[in-house]
């Protein structure tokens, strides 16, 4: 029987505002099957969205939902978790609002290592404001804020995530759904920060003006810059440079942030003693 | 029975919210409002309350706007250049109706200013801290009791209103260290306002379907009751939407929910707005708020004993504006004073009500008190 998204889905605001042949579209259906695949409550589960394509998401999923100011999802998302640790908090932010506005928070939310399920919806460029370069623009490409083309280096957002601490970093593309919806089933089934750094057209305001006029032609050159992490560990140097692994790239047990604030409170209420460096295996 | 602590202003906002059931406190450094957050961070665990330091000021206000949305009482602390970083989401808490206290302890400015000296230089900034049209309730604390009393009252206005509370100190205020008499702790547990709630059936739950000049019903998280939170212009039940009438209303309805119910009401709830000292049979008007009232309280004895008969007007409410109070001064007092330690924002809010421009002022804008002698000589020039 084919899944029926009606019950995870606000029906009556579709059609969405998203671009024919979008990405986010793909994205939203593969998160709705993921969170069917966890069994969640969807009246403890928590959707919150930043500025941007990306920034309605929070508008089609049918649960609590926050649509907030341009890149600071991660920090309004910290205070909702830590306030109700036992709900399921989902952050959606694209490249721009995650990576450049709202980079600061994406470092500490990592850091901190709260459950929260952050998904960058990666799709090269600022789309709803018509085609600005954003950190994960490639070099060389075209946008209307880079008129002679755009110098600005690329960033590598799981690299990012990695170093900064997040304890489950994982990247796909919405070429394979199926794969994608399993990644992000072991993301939201990790205790701590899991940040999904999700590759994604945008074939109007990327494309057009890269000659990348389709859905398909985008989504091929994604498919072009990717490779799942086996074979890129195989690769050469020179040609690592050029392509993405996929697939979950780390993947550690480590001490949640709310799970911590519970040593906090028991200290305070002096259920035991002050914290100190021993109560962590990290000494420095 | 009535408390007796010796403590400083800081400590004693802090400790005024969390006896107003504040559970939630989302900060980051900055002098001279820096206590307010280590007495937080002392407080809140022993109830199970949270508390976070966090990355920058945008976050700090971000994470408690979060935990306000999820349904608790929820306040975070700065300085004026930390109201400049979080106005954006300030604008986000009056349209999507957000409760939050939000304590101010002004220093010297623009910019860094004077990092470690006084002013009151925030209150245009209290008024309006961020883009688009907005009506803002903001407290202003004269005395250590009064950290306590007003941050209490910020959250009592925040959740009946469903707004931000700005409360402000000033720098003078905030360190101030001595005694304070505190109200007895029932009394201010049975004073404690909470949020309304919705408790019909979830499908019919329309948080912001609600009468001109009324704030929304919001009810928590997670408890079953969906809806959608949104920085954009929304209709009844959250969802963004462009409708002209739509928009009008909101906006309409944003303002009104403050100012006509406090101009409707004479005040927003039923705590003194100002204080009166020793305004009976005075022949002028002294006015001034905030650490700067004291020194003005010092000079209205001083002119007394040397035959001028003073008094002072001391606004604790500074937006929206006790107006009805400041109209009857103008009319009835020839000889007004005005004093702050801004270049006159407050005297534009008193010449607006009054309409009259003719008072004596004394505004300082250096980081530096102003002691009573020099308020005294300069009331003694307008004899």
């Amino acid at each position: 029987m084919a899944f029926n998204y009606d019950q995870y889905l606000r029906v009556d605001k579709m059609p969405t505002l998203w671009c024919w042949g979008c990405g986010d579209g793909v994205i939203l259906k593969s998160v709705i099957r993921a969170i069917d695949k966890m069994g969640w409550d969807m009246d403890k589960v928590c959707v919150v969205s930043g500025i941007g394509c990306s920034g309605r998401f929070s508008s089609y999923i049918n649960c609590n939902t926050v649509h907030t100011t341009h890149g600071r999802t991660i920090a309004y998302a910290t205070g909702i978790k830590l306030t109700r640790p036992d709900a399921h908090v989902i952050v959606v932010a694209g490249d721009g609002d995650g990576l450049a506005i709202g980079g600061n928070h994406t470092i500490h939310g990592c850091r901190r290592n709260i459950d929260l399920n952050f998904i960058l919806i990666n799709n090269f460029i600022y789309g709803l404001t018509n085609s600005q370069i954003s950190p994960t623009t490639p070099q060389g490409m075209w946008c209307v804020s880079a008129q002679n083309g755009n110098i600005d280096p690329t960033f590598d957002a799981c690299k990012l995530a990695i170093g900064a601490g997040a304890s489950f970093v994982a990247r796909e593309t919405m070429l394979d759904p199926k794969k994608l919806e399993k990644v992000l089933v072991k993301g939201f089934s990790h205790r701590g920060f899991s940040f999904f750094d999700i590759m994604s057209n945008c074939h109007i305001n990327l494309g057009r003006k890269n000659k990348m006029l389709s859905a398909m032609e985008n989504l091929e050159w994604i498919d072009s810059i990717t490779t799942p992490l086996k074979k890129w560990e195989a690769l050469s140097p020179e040609d690592q440079m050029n392509k993405f692994p996929t697939g979950v790239l780390r993947e550690v047990e480590q001490a949640e942030y709310c799970d911590m604030y519970e040593m906090v409170i028991a200290s305070a209420q002096g259920k035991r003693g002050k914290i100190t460096q021993d109560d962590f295996a990290k000494k420095i | 029975m009535a408390r007796e602590v010796i403590s400083t202003g800081n400590e004693l906002s802090a400790l005024g919210a969390f006896d107003a059931g504040c559970m939630f406190f989302g900060g980051y450094p900055i002098t001279p409002s820096s206590e307010v957050m280590h007495e937080m961070s002392d407080l809140l665990p022993t109830v199970g309350g949270k508390f976070i330091q966090m990355e920058d000021e945008i976050a700090g206000i971000s994470v408690a706007l979060g935990a306000s949305m999820a349904g608790t009482k929820s306040m975070t602390a700065t300085s004026g250049p930390g109201i400049s970083l979080k106005a954006e989401q300030i604008g986000l808490a009056f349209i999507a109706e957000v409760p939050l206290v939000i304590v101010n302890v002004m220093r010297g400015g623009p910019s860094t200013g004077l990092p470690t000296r006084v002013s009151q230089a925030d209150i245009g900034q209290a008024q309006y801290p961020t883009h688009g049209d907005y009506a803002s309730i903001t407290l202003c604390a004269g005395s250590l009791e009064e950290c306590y009393t007003q941050t209490v009252r910020g959250f009592n206005l925040a959740e009946r209103y469903m707004t931000p509370v700005f409360v402000l100190l000033d720098e003078t205020v905030g360190h101030m260290h001595g005694k304070a008499m505190l109200p007895d702790l029932e009394e201010v547990k049975a004073s404690i306002v909470n949020r309304k709630r919705y408790d019909g059936k979830p499908e019919d739950y329309r948080p912001y379907d609600v009468p001109m000049n009324t704030p929304a019903v919001l009810n928590p998280m997670f408890e079953g009751y969906r809806f959608h939170f949104t920085g954009l212009h929304h209709g009844p039940t959250g969802f963004p939407t462009e409708d002209a009438a739509q928009c009008q209303f909101n906006i309409e309805r944003l303002v009104g929910k403050i100012n006509t119910i406090a101009a409707e009401n004479d005040g927003l709830d039923d705590e003194a707005d100002y204080e009166e000292f020793m305004m009976e049979d005075a022949e002028v008007c002294m006015i001034a708020y905030g650490s700067i009232s004291r020194g003005a309280k010092e000079a209205v004895m001083k002119l007394r004993n040397d035959g001028i008969k003073a008094g002072l007007f001391r606004p604790i409410v500074l937006w929206p504006s006790p107006a009805k109070k400041l109209k009857e001064i103008g009319q009835k007092f020839d000889k007004i004073f005005v004093t702050e330690l801004n270049m006159g924002q407050y005297l534009k809010e008193i010449e607006r009500v009054t309409g009259r421009s003719d008072f004596t002022t004394l505004l300082k804008a250096n980081g530096r008190p102003i002691a009573p002698l020099e308020m005294v000589a300069k009331v003694k020039e307008m004899f």
